[in-house]
């Protein structure tokens, strides 16, 4: 059992790394306003916060993540470029399903983390080099990918509009992604919408109904998907190796697919950057399905380093979020990117 | 001693008497129809205790009885890991319910979970917030929309006369326990052509920690 105090001395150090990178330390409401911010959340998140109720204030949650305050308090009153770092606790219900785990999962763990707001080329880089030299002395493994990388992908489809935005809103859903594919490749049989006796109730409208019937009236005369396509997201997805070997993958598909080639071009740069940062590229992998496990805000890079036990989360993880600040700047966009580490799974290594 | 915990009152409670009656056990309450308190003829070392049916999860768990008469769902929605704790002794055959999501009737574009997760994207897109699917079953519904990777929808909690909660606009769907399906048609409601979430019963359960040889004995002379 690591004590709670070990943890906060592991958290300080890694604090005191991250100011010494030139952050300014932030330090973010514990109970913080539930309903605006747990709408940015993917369901995942948004049910497995502590919610609780304030006779003034309303809905309150018990924070469950650290990027949407500070980015949120950055889009307030911040100037860039920003470097912020804090260090402090989250809470996430652990549910465990039909059977109980010997060792439950902490529903309070501590996070300390650091977040950039630069429009510099080298903002992904700087922040994975700073992760990496904090953690490759725990052996860790590091795990990137790109959902930009993705989103061009899925953009590059020969596909009309609605079909294409249905794909991207479901890109971190791989089943559902899946099924939609499947079902673009095929003939859409026309569909049948037998008009019912039953009074409207509800706050959908019949307005709204029928728009989404047009839709697919509209959609069931698409040709499908030529199987080439599906073929191609195929091997994309199953891109994973050391970072060089895998440019050389993405480049080589990037030659058929016009559209991702701009982003391999990005994430070899942003590679170079990594490299002249001092981390050397066979030591990171690249893999294409990275971010579709991760937080739903993040649309670029991505990363993760892994440690200790199989079955253990991530000791640390992070990616850049530029549509978050524009959705929380109300149109004002600044490109971030960032991450946190775990004190509490460092301070149970370096206990081992 | 086995405590036996079972429906304090309505057809569950009858139903339950009948099934152990058929095994040769005679439950009853003792005394006044008021009172609380029951009686057990016909099986050595058990007490009768009657109980709300949706204390009994809670109870089982806290080894405060040994044995309970509740619906699957209660459990597997009240006790999270109910598994380590508690064992499904027999499926009694009555008291059967599906916990089903249910949309406006008027819906025709609306057969099938995928539907439902496209209109959701819709909705989130045109009202600003996302679909609001009403339900006391918080944890067996979140658990199945995302094992179907639904997404751009919230629970919003029910506790009784679910199915107004449409009408009121409260919420745009939702998830509750039906057996016939009437209350949801009166309030113009439809059910998705997936199957159920969860198919009810009334179940026996014990608990794990009491399954000692008096605890089998008793099984056994249940026919279990």
């Amino acid at each position: 059992m690591t004590l709670r105090c070990d943890k906060q001395t592991v958290g300080k150090r890694l604090l005191a790394a991250f100011r010494e990178a030139g952050a300014e330390e932030v330090a973010p409401d514990i109970l913080l306003p539930a309903e605006s911010l747990l709408d940015l959340y993917g369901e995942d998140i948004r049910a497995r916060a502590y919610v609780t109720s304030d006779p003034i204030r309303g809905e309150m949650m018990l924070r469950p993540d650290f990027t949407v305050p500070v980015v949120q308090a950055h889009m307030e009153n911040g100037a860039e470029p920003a470097r912020y770092c804090y260090l402090g606790e989250v809470f996430r219900k652990q549910d465990m399903g039909d059977t109980r785990p010997e060792t439950p999962r902490d529903n309070e763990y501590l996070q300390a983390g650091f977040e950039l707001f630069s429009h510099e080329t080298g903002a992904d880089a700087e922040v994975f080099a700073l992760f990496y030299r904090l953690l490759s002395p725990y052996g860790a493994r590091a795990e990137t990918g790109d959902m930009g990388l993705l989103l061009d992908a899925v953009r590059g489809l020969p596909l009309p509009a609605p079909r294409r935005d249905a794909l991207l809103h479901h890109i971190w859903r791989a089943g559902r992604f899946q099924q939609l594919l499947i079902r673009f490749s095929a003939e859409t049989r026309p569909r049948d919408f037998p008009q019912s006796a039953a009074s409207w109730t509800g706050l959908r409208s019949a307005t709204e109904m029928q728009a989404r019937i047009d839709r697919l009236q509209a959609d069931a005369g698409s040709p499908p998907l030529p199987a080439v396509w599906t073929e191609r997201l195929k091997r994309l997805f199953a891109v994973r190796a050391p970072a060089s070997e895998a440019v050389v993958m993405l480049r080589e598909l990037a030659l058929e697919w016009p559209e991702i080639a701009g982003a391999v071009e990005r994430i070899a740069i942003r590679f170079d950057k990594i490299a002249r940062a001092g981390v050397a590229p066979e030591q990171v992998v690249f893999d294409a399905s990275h971010g579709r496990t991760t937080m739903e805000y993040y649309d670029g890079f991505t990363f993760s380093f892994m440690a200790g036990d199989r079955g253990w989360p991530p000791i640390a993880s992070g990616g850049r979020y530029d549509a978050l600040t524009s959705v929380l700047g109300k149109g004002r966009r600044i490109p971030a990117v960032g991450g946190i580490i775990r004190p509490g799974l460092l301070a149970e290594l370096e206990a081992a | 001693m086995i405590r036996l915990g079972v429906p304090s009152k309505g057809r569950l409670m009858e139903q339950t008497f009948d099934w152990f009656a058929d095994r040769g056990v005679r439950l009853s309450r003792s005394g006044s129809d008021r009172e609380y308190a029951g009686q057990v003829e016909g099986a050595e070392g058990v007490s009768l205790v009657l109980l709300s049916a949706g204390e009994i999860p809670r109870e089982l768990r806290a080894g405060r009885i040994e044995l309970g008469v509740t619906g699957t769902d209660l459990i597997r929605e009240k006790l999270a890991g109910w598994k380590s704790d508690i064992v499904e002794a027999v499926p009694m055959g009555f008291g059967h319910a599906d916990l089903i999501l249910a949309v406006p009737e008027c819906w025709c574009d609306c057969e099938n979970l995928d539907d439902l997760t496209s209109i959701a994207r819709d909705f989130r897109a045109v009202h600003g917030f996302r679909l609001r699917i009403a339900t006391k079953y918080h944890r067996l519904v979140r658990a199945w929309l995302a094992a179907h990777e639904v997404a751009d929808y919230q629970l919003v909690d029910s506790q009784g006369a679910t199915e107004g909660t449409v009408a009121n606009q409260t919420a745009e769907a939702i998830a509750d326990i039906t057996s016939s399906g009437a209350t949801l048609r009166a309030n113009n409601l439809k059910i998705l052509s997936e199957e159920p979430i969860l198919r009810s019963q009334a179940t026996l359960f014990a608990n794990r920690a009491a399954m000692d040889p008096n605890m089998k004995r008793f099984l056994n002379q249940l026919g279990l």
